[in-house]
């Protein structure tokens, strides 16, 4: 490991980048749980025209957040890159067969001739929302739970195999469903997407049918979410986790790790707690207080506590890639980023950030400032209707 | 698991990664230039008030919006290639390739994404003039990704910047200046885009010379061809000049690539380049067949050309396997180029050196350490070599390369043609009688397609084996999964991309058909 203070910091600082996007992105994972609302919530065509719209302008921000996401992690931990990408091929390819299915499903929904119907391009929609959601929750879970894989970067001397790194089963990542760990976080996403979809209806249209089942719909989601979540994260603090020992960079296994990790980060401990509060916060505001405000109480709690998760993963010396086929070839922040210099270049980079989150908000302030409602839809013939 | 990489995975990953390249080249193309043509004809529809230019601009957006969906769709799915299928690349360069890949996410997609929905949802939200900012910010946000792919993929051909550590087995950045500033990036970066401004340009000048042909939106379609014609025009002449500096610098680091983009099989001076021809099946570089059954040439041009000399000797494939001909280096000093299987012999080397500078480095063992790095470091520019064993294995598909080559430069002619015609047509306010004109301009939007196709064909087939120029052939780049799993996933994409094209076409269709609304 490393002994230069400047090079883990940059390590450290690019995996909260990471964490950031990750966690950003879980919670814009509300348009792919709204669309598996639309037919729960849109009984009508009106309604669905609807749904399909509010969601439909946020559509683009999920998915290019889960793109950058990808590039950031490719440029900051590319071994992670190669390890997971090229390993767990079935689990990714699944994941992005979703989106890709998603991105035109919008636009061509409800155009003249699109050839396959309005119904087919609902049900990608459907499929991006339920398959999408929780793959990339059982993937998220092998964070915690590890996959099956080797790394050698000696390989890649071998002309005849020089794969660096090497995935250990057939199955080339579906086995993660097998863990019930991985696969609870997959539902917790789901149902949080799901529950955030409601919040943000319940926040963004002005119709009297649609807001009063949202309002329901929350309340039926919310239960599965916080059985699947209290399950994943009570689990998750008192599993053994995968450690790594600062002078040698050996891994292995030490009790309560994750538990650990937030005890010895309190700051993380206390994004945790504030994120968990503000979630229930958004929750009870609008269950209990008929407000239409939850969606900023809750989306800035799932902000907080998948960041936190995100943190505990890769922070205080765990490994947040484990390897349960060969505990040595684990990855972690120090053994699989880019190089100083490179991390250097993008950190001058990522100064933008603030930048581009300022000129979105200005944009939708500018754009979406009122409730979507089903006469503006109708009546403005300027408007771009999906 | 798989104990040996063969041959059946790497083509299979190739194939797959050229059909999801080349789908979401048919789309993209159209998205980079389309968003400047609707960026001045709104400009226009700002700057004098005239509703019809509103109307003008509003139909292209529409157009523009389906084409941006699918192209969207198509394109997240390659980035996420470099790890699924080539694993081993993405360790080897990721710490180059990976930054401009993150920095297209935060720089441009963001750009495109949020200001091309003020573009759809703010005409009576937002100002005019912020309307007009956000469409020509979707424009540079939009053709800003392109910049850091295609200088990722500049730096592929030709790898500068970096070097290899040992210690981690993988290139690393040295200077990003380098990186971001090689001439091939930028160039490539200018030469692409600029054939998508032409194709755009040639779309609209087609679609609207369709309308004419109907006698329906006289007003709309000779505006629109003005703009496009205009725009095409300065864009084609920018594409030829960068199509000769694309070649000069070919021939200066690519010459394999260059000797198959003219099927040259001996090295000449004073060559010449051929306008048209027809190869020889039969010919191998090992056999003495005339290379060509038939061809036009112009004498002396291919030496002018590649070397700024029309004396200068044009290395072909022979020369380049079996070396022994003379060529000027980076600092200009002659030098005797090596012949191909003692590059081999030399990235062997390279190989078994990294290998004992890690046993080395285990055992304590300094001294040895250092030797066999200075053997690395000293052979490392045929690192890639040293997974070949077959000489013949650096000559890419002559064919393919040819013919790719000679269809994308006289089609660039072609449309330098059709864009000269329409402008004169228009101020001779004759375009609309003009029917055949009108047909071949409308019969021209297939061939901007196949041009822009060919032209990566040249790029990306012309530089086989390599997928870092000398330093990683597609053999040591491949991710280690089951050849099954990715003749699945080929032909998923296959269908789901041709579905997704088909619905397009029909959408696009039908919006053409419809013609432009009153706003």
């Amino acid at each position: 490991m490393t002994t230069d203070t400047t090079y883990i910091l940059l390590q450290q600082y690019w995996w909260f980048i990471i964490s950031l996007l990750g966690a950003l992105l879980v919670f814009l994972l509300f348009v792919q749980g709204g669309q598996t609302l639309i037919y729960s919530l849109g009984k009508t065509e009106d309604k669905r025209k609807i749904l399909v719209n509010a969601l439909g302008r946020k559509w683009e921000f999920t998915f290019t957040t889960l793109v950058t996401f990808g590039g950031a992690f490719f440029a900051s931990f590319p071994l992670f890159y190669s390890t997971s990408f090229g390993g767990a091929y079935w689990v990714w390819m699944a994941i992005l067969f979703c989106f890709v299915l998603q991105a035109v499903s919008y636009e061509f929904r409800t155009k003249p001739n699109n050839v396959l119907g309005k119904k087919t391009f609902e049900i990608f929609l459907f499929l991006n929302g339920l398959l999408g959601t929780i793959l990339l929750g059982t993937a998220v879970g092998t964070f915690f739970n590890g996959a099956e894989f080797t790394v050698n970067k000696m390989n890649i001397t071998d002309p005849s195999n020089p794969v660096i790194s090497q995935w250990q089963t057939n199955f080339y990542g579906l086995e993660a469903v097998l863990n019930f760990h991985n696969v609870a976080l997959g539902l917790t996403v789901f149902f949080l997407a799901r529950v955030l979809a409601n919040l943000y209806f319940i926040n963004s249209i002005d119709d009297e049918v649609i807001v009063p089942k949202a309002r329901k719909s929350l309340l039926i989601n919310t239960i599965p979410f916080l059985v699947f979540f209290l399950f994943f994260v009570i689990k998750l603090l008192i599993k053994d986790g995968f450690a790594v020992n600062e002078g040698t960079g050996e891994i292995f296994l030490e009790k309560f790790k994750y538990l650990h990790n937030l005890i010895e980060m309190p700051l993380i401990l206390m994004l945790f707690l504030f994120g968990v509060v503000g979630v229930l916060m958004g929750l009870a505001l609008t269950l209990i207080k008929n407000s239409t405000k939850g969606i900023w109480y809750s989306g800035a709690g799932t902000i907080l506590t998948v960041l936190a998760l995100f943190l505990i993963a890769g922070l205080n010396n765990t490994a947040y890639y484990p390897s349960n086929f060969d505990l040595q070839s684990s990855l972690t922040i120090f053994n699989s980023s880019s190089s100083k210099f490179t991390l250097t270049v993008m950190s001058v980079v990522s100064l933008m950030i603030p930048f581009v989150v300022a000129y979105i908000w200005y944009t939708w302030k500018s754009i979406n400032n009122t409730k979507l409602t089903a006469k503006e839809l109708d009546e403005d013939d300027s408007l771009h209707v999906y | 698991m798989i104990e040996h990489i063969d041959l059946s995975l790497i083509n299979w990953s190739r194939a797959q990664f050229a059909l999801t390249a080349m789908y979401h080249w048919l789309f993209v193309p159209l998205t980079l230039g389309l968003a400047f043509i609707v960026a001045i004809m709104e400009t226009i529809y700002v700057r004098t008030g005239d509703v019809e230019w509103k109307k003008i601009t509003k139909f292209w957006m529409i157009l523009f919006g389906i084409n941006f969906a699918i192209g969207v769709s198509t394109g997240i799915i390659l980035e996420f290639e470099f790890g699924t299928n080539w694993s081993n690349y993405s360790w080897f360069v990721g710490d180059i390739f990976g930054a401009p890949l993150a920095i297209e996410g935060i720089m441009a997609f963001f750009m495109e994404s949020t200001f091309i929905a003020v573009m759809f949802f703010g005409w009576n939200k937002v100002s005019k003039k912020f309307h007009l900012l956000s469409s020509w910010l979707t424009a540079f946000g939009a053709n800003l990704s392109a910049l850091w792919i295609l200088v990722a993929n500049g730096w592929m051909q030709y790898p500068v910047g970096m070097q290899f550590n040992p210690d981690t087995a993988r290139n690393e950045m040295m200077n990003f200046w380098d990186v971001i500033f090689s001439p091939i990036g930028i160039n490539k970066f200018l030469h692409t885009i600029t054939s998508a401004y032409v194709l755009s340009a040639i779309f609209v000048v087609g679609i609207s010379a369709w309308f004419l042909i109907r006698k329906r939106h006289i007003l709309f379609s000779k505006r629109s061809i003005i703009v496009a014609s205009v725009f095409g025009l300065v864009s084609s002449l920018y594409l030829v000049w960068s199509g000769d500096g694309s070649a000069y610098q070919v021939a200066q680091k690519q010459p394999m690539k260059l000797a198959a983009m003219e099927g040259l099989y001996n090295g000449q001076k004073s060559a010449g380049i051929i306008v048209f021809g027809v190869l020889n099946p039969e010919k191998e570089y090992t056999n003495d067949e005339e290379p060509h059954l038939f061809k036009m040439e112009i004498p002396k041009l291919l030496s002018f050309l590649g070397y700024r000399n029309a004396d200068a000797f044009v290395p072909g494939i022979k020369d380049i396997i079996e070396g022994g001909y003379e060529y000027l280096d980076e600092n200009g000093k002659k030098q005797s180029a090596i012949s191909t299987d003692e590059k081999i012999e030399r990235g062997k080397i390279a190989l078994a050196s990294l290998a004992k500078y890690k046993e080395a480095k285990d055992a304590g063992n300094d001294s040895l350490k250092i030797a066999h790095r200075k053997t690395l470091e000293e052979n490392f520019q045929y690192f890639g070599y040293g997974f070949l064993n077959d000489p013949k294995s650096i000559v890419p598909n002559i064919p393919l390369v040819f013919y790719s080559f000679h269809i994308m430069v006289a089609l660039a002619f072609w449309f330098i043609l059709i864009f000269v015609l329409a402008l004169y047509f228009v101020y001779k306010d004759q375009i609309v009688t003009k029917k055949w004109f009108l047909r071949l301009a409308f019969l021209t939007i297939p061939l901007a397609y196949i041009a822009q196709q060919c032209g990566w064909i040249v790029a990306e087939v012309g530089r086989q084996p390599w997928v870092i120029q000398d330093i990683m052939p597609t053999v040591a780049a491949v991710s280690q999964i089951d050849t099954r799993a990715v003749q699945i996933t080929f032909f998923l994409f296959l269908i789901v991309f041709t579905g997704l094209l088909i619905a397009e076409i029909s959408i696009m269709s039908k919006q053409i058909k419809t013609g432009p609304k009153d706003s």
